[in-house]
């Protein structure tokens, strides 16, 4: 357990080393830093003296060094296009995005997690075809279409839920929050069920060809010749041990989902991270984009490492097999 | 196709054998085709008929737009601002000239639709065409060579695999802008677009390929191609690839789906196809700022049209999907 820890941590490590080694490239030899800092009129001297100032003219790797230790502190330097601290802007931000991705995993799991216990119980019954078939259509309809078909029903049509924006946000320390209004709550409703149709999707289908295959073997039939009812068969038995793929599947869609965001967040107005990461790109804003691929690829490491780890606690075979070698 | 179909004929004659049935005389291709499982499978099934049959009306749409659409909505001499916004047949105030309406500057949404179409196929085939050869071709070498190549060719997918599509094609897009300013952007957009999804879908190729390549590279037959002296590369452009590349189109075709959509997003979000030719997905965009003052048609047809190509189209991946191989269902 140990062992495999410290060998994750390091693949871990690399990862990061890898997509730092990008976001450098990305900030110091796409576009010249010191042009989008001075003005027309600075004199080369000016650009010289500056270029000293900020340690462009050390070796490419003290560079890259010193990158990395101001990574490390969530330092990247100065928005272009804000002339505000990256860190700043990207912290105030943060909030939004991770309250939106949390809400849509949460409905993704709390629906597709059912929906997929009783597709994969009742292969053939009429509702079953009804939800695969409306899975299929979800993965098929582009986000930011379902956001665009959401909005048009229930904003323009029926006016009952916010088009755009957050709401009223209540502030705790640094941290803003809509979900303690009535009108921050009504906000998310469309972005979090936009963002989160997609992984709902995944998991029912997941969930379900997992039960399909744990419904067949020893086990269940040993539990139904016990005669334990079928409630705690399906649930108690089944459903426990569906769960290590999808433990491994929803961990990983949280990456994906922060990602997806940009699409939600765009469609929406929403005012997180996404949306400031996409007027970056079409801004050539480069801190910015540098500082949100590593914040990203942080997240994404975190995510698999503590997934990786989480099997160790569901699944006491893999225990077993360790312990063994 | 032709590889796979002579293997499947090839299969079915292995089977046929073994049930003690004698073989059949020697057929001809298309005998071949029409006895085939894959023909078979594919008329007993009328959703993935159907599928088919709508993916051939919209490449057919695509590709012969410049005759079939009653409009060019790229020529300004023939569009008028006098036409615009108005809504689709059967609403009040519609004109019969635009069955689907207009857009915001008089174009016909249906013509805007069929040259939207040929736009997003384009970029969907030709990402996936490239985004295969380069994953094949380093699948193949990395299966094939092993050692420290393997090594770092999968490390590379392994790290992009981490980063969403769309986040890579958004950098990459991010990056063009840096490098050619935003004017050659716009003209270059098309080519930047191809490059930052073929980019970020090479992967899946190169690690399926890279599977098969493991098993083949052992068996007889490369070897013995090895004892005579035929050259690496030979031997694996000629004698491995054709024995592993069956399920890259199983691959292309769940992808192009996949490459249709980030398409769409990227053009939505403003770093795709710029709106002098438009996409399906710059067309929503246009739409999607009338939305709120009625206008739902600019762009809701659009998206409508893309939803039900992309539909086809993946529809048709998974039913090629387990016609070829039955095992994945």
């Amino acid at each position: 357990m140990l062992a495999f820890s410290i060998r994750r941590l390091l693949q871990a490590i690399l990862v990061m080393l890898v997509v730092a080694l990008i976001s450098f490239t990305l900030f110091r030899f796409v576009g010249d830093p010191v042009n989008q800092m001075v003005g027309v009129e600075t004199t080369p001297e000016q650009r010289e003296a500056l270029r000293e100032r900020l340690g462009l003219n050390d070796p490419i790797m003290t560079q890259f060094g010193r990158f990395i230790v101001k990574a490390a502190q969530f330092d990247f330097g100065t928005s272009y296009q804000f002339r505000q601290p990256v860190s700043d802007l990207i912290g105030k931000r943060l909030p939004a995005t991770l309250e939106l991705s949390l809400v849509s995993a949460i409905f993704a799991l709390l629906v597709g997690i059912p929906m997929g216990v009783y597709t994969g119980l009742h292969r053939d019954s009429v509702l079953s075809k009804l939800f695969l078939s409306i899975s299929l259509i979800g993965i098929s309809l582009p986000t930011f279409f379902i956001g665009i078909l959401l909005i048009f029903l229930f904003s323009v049509t029926l006016q009952w839920l916010p088009s755009f924006g957050r709401g009223d946000t209540v502030a705790i320390g640094w941290w803003t929050t809509g979900l303690l209004t009535v009108s921050g709550l009504k906000a998310l409703v469309l972005p979090s069920i936009t963002l989160g149709l997609f992984q709902m999707t995944l998991i029912m289908r997941l969930v379900r060809s997992e039960m399909l295959e744990v419904i067949r073997t020893d086990y269940i039939k040993f539990a139904r010749a016990r005669g334990l009812r079928q409630r705690s068969i399906n649930f108690r038995h089944a459903l426990k041990n569906t769960l290590v793929p999808v433990i491994t599947i929803t961990g990983l869609q949280v990456g994906s989902i922060i990602a997806f965001a940009i699409i939600t967040e765009t469609v929406f107005q929403w005012p997180g991270m996404g949306l400031l990461f996409l007027q970056s790109v079409q801004n050539v804003d480069i801190p910015i984009m540098a500082a949100y691929l590593m914040l990203i690829a942080f997240l994404f490491v975190v995510i698999n490492l503590i997934v990786d780890l989480l099997y160790f606690v569901v699944d006491p075979r893999l225990r077993a097999d360790r312990a063994a070698l | 196709m032709t590889a796979n179909t002579a293997k499947d004929a090839a299969t079915d004659a292995a089977a046929d054998a073994a049930a003690g049935v004698p073989p059949a005389a020697p057929r001809g291709r298309i005998a071949r085709v029409l006895d085939s499982d894959i023909l078979y499978s594919f008329l007993r099934s009328k959703v993935t008929i159907l599928s088919a049959i709508v993916t051939l009306v919209f490449f057919a749409g695509a590709a012969f737009a410049p005759w079939i659409a009653p409009h060019n909505p790229f020529d300004l001499a023939t569009i008028s601002i006098l036409d615009a916004r108005l809504p689709p047949l059967g609403m009040e105030y519609s004109d019969p000239r635009f069955i689907l309406g207009t857009d915001d500057q008089g174009r016909d949404v249906f013509s805007g639709i069929l040259y939207g179409a040929r736009i997003s196929l384009a970029v969907g085939f030709l990402s996936v065409f490239f985004a295969a050869i380069v994953g094949v071709m380093l699948g193949l070498i990395a299966g094939y060579v092993g050692g420290k190549v393997d090594a770092v060719i999968m490390r590379i997918a392994e790290v992009q695999l981490t980063f969403p599509a769309i986040l890579i094609a958004l950098l990459v897009d991010g990056v063009a802008r840096a490098l050619f300013g935003n004017l050659d952007r716009e003209r270059f957009a098309f080519w930047i677009l191809v490059f930052s999804i073929a980019l970020s879908f090479w992967v899946q190729f190169a690690r399926t390929v890279r599977g098969s390549t493991l098993v083949e590279r052992n068996k007889e037959y490369v070897q013995a191609a090895r004892l005579i002296g035929i050259p690496r590369f030979l031997i694996m452009i000629r004698h491995v690839l054709p024995n592993v590349i069956g399920p890259v189109l199983v691959i292309a075709t769940i992808n192009l789906g996949l490459a249709i959509i980030t398409e769409a997003t990227l053009s939505f979000l403003g770093v795709g196809i710029p709106p002098t030719q438009p996409s399906l997905g710059t067309l929503v965009r246009i739409g999607n700022d009338f939305l709120f003052s009625g206008e739902w048609w600019i762009a809701m047809f659009p998206g409508f049209a893309l939803a039900v190509l992309v539909l086809a189209v993946n529809l048709l991946g998974d039913w090629l999907r387990d016609a070829l191989n039955p095992k994945l269902r």
